[in-house]
């Protein structure tokens, strides 16, 4: 097992004869994933990259029978992409978009609740499970398969935590992006439970950095329901207060969502936070080692 | 983007929100037309893009002309240092004059994007007129929230809070409309913050926003085009300016340190592991996950323009681009610009070794460190004159 994606996922892409779209998808199938079409309205009928080009999703999911979707449309018209997603019932929704408003994002994060859809992203780097399905912009060669499960805020953080436990020997049963925004689709918690619940996953690996509270509800849910060990960093010591580093969710207001704060909570329920991300991999083995 | 308070005022008021009458002035001369036509007692509030402005002298309440004309030499042209800013201050060049109101009642009042609940959550306090950190830590029984999960500010959320603040009959109605009323600014305008501290009570029992500060929420200013026309570069950090313009995500920090990394959360974990090593970061920079030539180049550009810089610690993951790419990338942007300052570089990922190998057999002063916790050393050992 491995949890939200395998090499049974048939993927559509929503934005797929775009710039971005071609190129992750073109390296997405080198990889082995199981791409079986791609939505560009006014291009339906097209072939691109040997895959079937749709006008809607509805049409996508019907003739392919996709379960799941990747969308690489701007921020702009990402909302509008969002919705016929969820419209079409896809269980699945991977969103790499950076800059989606907060306030569309409300109205989406509401609606995949509703029905039940799991949402990754926006603003998030994707998943990927080792060797079966890479669904996103990571680079798939650093890693391994294996029993560490990662879930991070950051996309090049979730790099460092690949390399380095991949270099220890460990792999990685799967690793999601959750994203750097305000409101994810998807939190810490939704993929910690999924980690839980995982036979492949022996240790999880959590990357968080300052702004909102996800590490603190996460660290509840740890104390009270993980039997696995987690291993954590917390990016963000030096960085100032209400200045927004680089990711909209990114950023201390007032007195709360600082670097301290989480690393504290996550001691206390247990987690092995590490103090400099270049230990991470050595966290994995001071658990599991 | 935050907007000044005259410009947030103007907002509002196209929502018939009640806020004082006022004027903007950036003379003398309009100053005394102000005064007539406000006068004769008036507040004058130095328009800078911070908090803490009274207790720094950049508002004061004025009885006469004299003491008006007398504010605005004071602080028109100057730069205002308040504990929010720098030591350097913020640059005052528009002032508000606004005609003087009876105050009988301070409240509190912020509509806010609520990342625990996903919704906006408006949020009201009896204590106006303070910081309400202060007030959230102190008497937390204080403070009342209504959460608007849904697209509508209901009738019986607005009674339920105004019931909280003590109001009767008549200021529950007004607090009602005006609730709606500026729920609707915020959703219309893509605001992630605006704060109305004070909200007062006058004389004549009716609900005026005396002070308010809005926050336009980044990502949707595409579609605030004539908000983000507002902007005013003048508050801002020069650097931070310049690095927008190139799609770079740059923060000044007072170390010695100068970063360039590729990505945010590794930029921010770049910053603390130099932290870790005993030095002082001068910068967070995200070149993004693209981090072509241009890029770096446009990057160096910025950095050099710290004079606190000692030394610079490039940190790339090379996922999707080729660190062979970046390393030359590097090298030609240091020959270009006649770069100077000692560089430590770590390169991990696609094609590193390949890169480090360019890196080293260079004639320029850049050090190649493939371990993470050694690269930082080396730049704080640099940083120190070591």
């Amino acid at each position: 097992m491995s949890i939200l994606v395998n090499k049974n996922t048939k993927i559509i892409c929503q934005g797929f004869t775009g710039k971005q779209g071609t190129l992750h998808c073109e390296q997405a199938i080198a990889y082995g994933t199981q791409m079986v079409g791609g939505v560009t309205p006014n291009k339906g009928g097209q072939i691109h990259l040997g895959l079937p080009v749709f006008d809607t999703v509805k049409q996508a999911v019907n003739k392919t029978g996709a379960n799941a979707s990747i969308i690489y449309v701007p921020g702009a018209f990402c909302q509008d992409s969002l919705l016929e997603a969820i419209d079409a019932d896809i269980p699945l929704i991977v969103c790499i978009t950076e800059g989606v408003p907060v306030l569309d994002m409300i109205k989406i994060k509401r609606l995949v609740d509703q029905k039940g859809i799991c949402l990754i992203g926006p603003n998030c780097p994707g998943i990927i499970t080792p060797d079966e399905c890479k669904m996103g912009i990571m680079p798939g060669y650093i890693h391994k398969k294996g029993n560490v499960g990662i879930v991070s805020r950051s996309g090049t953080l979730t790099y460092e935590a690949v390399n380095q436990t991949t270099q220890l020997g460990f792999g990685q049963s799967t690793c999601v992006g959750i994203g750097g925004d305000m409101i994810p689709g998807s939190s810490f918690i939704d993929i910690l439970q999924r980690f839980e619940e995982d036979d492949e996953t022996d240790v999880v690996v959590m990357v968080g950095e300052i702004g909102g509270d996800a590490e603190e509800e996460a660290s509840e849910y740890i104390k009270s329901n993980m039997t696995k060990p987690v291993v954590a960093y917390i990016a963000g010591v030096t960085a100032p207060k209400g200045k927004r580093m680089g990711h909209a969710g990114a950023i201390i207001s007032g007195s709360s969502g600082t670097a301290e704060g989480k690393s504290k909570a996550l001691l206390q329920a247990g987690v092995n936070v590490v103090p400099s991300p270049d230990l991470l991999g050595q966290g994995v083995k001071e658990v599991i080692g | 983007m935050n907007l000044h308070e005259y410009q947030a005022k103007k907002v509002l008021a196209k929502f018939d929100i009640p806020v004082p009458e006022g004027m903007v002035i950036e003379n003398e001369k309009q100053a005394l037309q102000a005064y007539k036509k406000l006068g004769p007692i008036v507040v004058a509030k130095a328009q800078v893009l911070t908090g803490g402005r009274g207790k720094a002298g950049g508002v004061e309440l004025i009885k006469d002309e004299a003491s008006l004309t007398a504010f605005v030499d004071k602080l028109l042209g100057t730069n205002l240092v308040t504990y929010q800013t720098t030591k350097k201050g913020l640059p005052v060049n528009a002032i508000l004059v606004e005609k003087g109101v009876v105050i009988t009642k301070e409240l509190y009042l912020a509509f806010l994007i609520d990342r625990t609940n996903k919704a906006v959550t408006v949020m009201a306090s009896t204590e106006g007129g303070v910081e309400i950190e202060k007030v959230a830590q102190d008497s937390p029984d204080k403070i009342h929230k209504i959460i608007v999960s849904t697209d509508k500010l209901e009738s019986f959320q607005a009674r339920e809070l105004g019931f909280a603040l003590g109001f009767e009959k008549d200021l529950i109605r007004q607090f009602s409309i005006l609730l709606n009323k500026l729920y609707q600014a915020f959703i219309a305008h893509d605001m992630s913050m605006l704060e109305i501290n004070p909200l007062i009570i006058n004389d004549e029992n009716n609900l005026l926003c005396l002070d308010c500060k809005v926050n336009i929420e980044d990502n949707a200013l595409y579609r605030q085009a004539e908000l983000a026309k507002l902007r005013d570069e003048s508050q801002e950090d020069a650097k931070e300016v310049e690095a927008s313009k190139f799609d770079l995500n740059y923060i000044a920090l007072d170390g010695e340190i100068g970063c360039m990394v590729n990505g945010a959360g590794l930029a921010m974990a770049t910053m603390d592991m130099i932290q870790v090593c005993g030095g002082r970061p001068a910068n967070f920079l995200d070149v993004g996950g693209n981090a072509t030539e241009d890029r770096v180049t446009e990057a160096f550009k910025i950095i050099e323009k710290d004079e606190n810089v000692k030394v610079i610690f490039i940190n790339i993951f090379g996922g999707m681009v080729r660190c062979d790419l970046i390393a030359n990338g590097i090298l030609n942007a240091i020959k270009v610009l006649g770069l100077k300052k000692p560089i430590i570089v770590r390169l991990v990922g696609n094609n590193a070794d390949k890169g480090n190998k360019n890196l080293s057999e260079s004639k320029v002063a850049v050090k190649a460190v493939s371990d993470f916790k050694a690269a930082a050393s080396e730049a704080v050992a640099l940083s120190k004159g070591e």
